[in-house]
């Protein structure tokens, strides 16, 4: 059972979101629960609150799991599917603002040393634009 | 709130038929200023409401509000699902059983804050709270007739972002350029409402 914060991509293009997690995978490891998901339901470009449920679950971890985005419509789907989590998960996964691909590696390389949810979050945001 | 079940089917209907007609002038709205899918998005999302229109044309019209509002959420695929999601969501759970006017009103206060919160936005951002917000105005004063009023109050509220510069949403990314544009989202909340009083109206 891995303890360390999970980290989920959520991208509108599944290509994207796949290719984030690769990055993920090689540069971090496999220390870190990881899961993506990408597409509008029924295909096409676009997010799937049912995918993105699915995959926090995927990358649960007791420590919490960190949300990365890249446009709008992944933001606001992934904070609708975070408050249809049951109480007990609600509080322990947070959408971070911070860049998919990068925000991704570095939460993931935080995520792998065992920090706490907070810091996972605070790494992947020192990348958000000023 | 209480409708006659057959009432309550041709109002969901309609709604979701004329979002659904208008699929190519939303994507058109939505490719100047967004990304082109908010149409296609609204129409996979209504088309999911169709599909379960006779379940929710049997349930009690909050139950099936609620769940009209479900249904855009898991199949909308963009932003607007969670947010008009949240707008039927919310106005399902706030409408009391036996609603006149004034509780209708009430409910869709409710309804509104709940598009507010979910889209972290407010009046004037160039998004379909322009249109709602003006149409709950109407919805509360008892001095107009609703019936008149609130479908052109919201066509013109939809038509008054045109000249908006956008400060939430993918269009606020164009800064200056968004303006010239009306929002695709007040456009689609502004064939709601008419949708619905046109069906009140006995015109669909």
């Amino acid at each position: 059972m891995n303890s360390n914060v999970g980290i989920v991509i959520v991208s509108h293009s599944p290509d994207v979101a796949r290719g984030a997690a690769d990055m993920v995978r090689q540069m971090v490891g496999d220390d870190v629960p990881l899961a993506w998901c990408g597409g509008a339901p029924g295909g096409g470009l676009g997010t799937n609150v049912e995918e993105i449920l699915a995959a926090i679950n995927r990358a649960w971890s007791e420590a919490g799991v960190a949300v990365l985005v890249d446009l709008g419509g992944a933001e606001t789907n992934s904070e609708m599917a975070i408050e249809m989590l049951p109480d007990r998960q609600q509080n322990r996964v947070v959408v971070c603002n911070a860049p998919i691909v990068e925000g991704a590696v570095m939460a993931a390389t935080e995520a792998s040393a065992g920090s706490s949810l907070e810091d996972v979050r605070r790494t992947a945001e020192e990348l958000k634009p000023a | 709130m209480e409708l006659d079940l057959e009432l309550q089917r041709r109002l969901i209907r309609t709604v979701a038929e004329r979002v659904i007609a208008h699929t190519d002038e939303l994507v058109a709205l939505d490719r100047a200023i967004g990304d082109g899918d908010h149409g296609l998005n609204m129409k996979r999302g209504f088309e999911a409401v169709l599909a379960d229109l006779d379940k929710f044309a049997a349930m009690p019209l909050g139950e099936a509000l609620k769940g009209v509002g479900m249904a855009l959420v898991m199949k909308v695929g963009g932003a607007s699902g969670p947010l008009y999601g949240s707008l039927f969501m919310a106005l399902g759970k706030a409408l009391p059983e036996q609603a006149g006017r004034a509780g209708l009103a009430q409910a869709f206060a409710a309804a509104v804050e709940a598009v507010k919160a979910r889209g972290k936005s407010d009046v004037g951002q160039k998004t379909m709270i322009d249109v709602l917000v003006p149409a709950l105005a109407v919805l509360q004063d008892t001095a107009v007739d609703l019936p008149e009023r609130l479908c052109s109050a919201a066509q013109q509220a939809a038509t008054a972002t045109i000249p908006v510069r956008a400060l939430r949403g993918r269009a606020s990314f164009l800064g200056e350029r968004s303006v010239g544009h009306m929002d695709p989202g007040a456009r689609s909340a502004s064939l709601m409402i008419c949708a619905v009083m046109d069906v009140m109206e006995g015109r669909a």
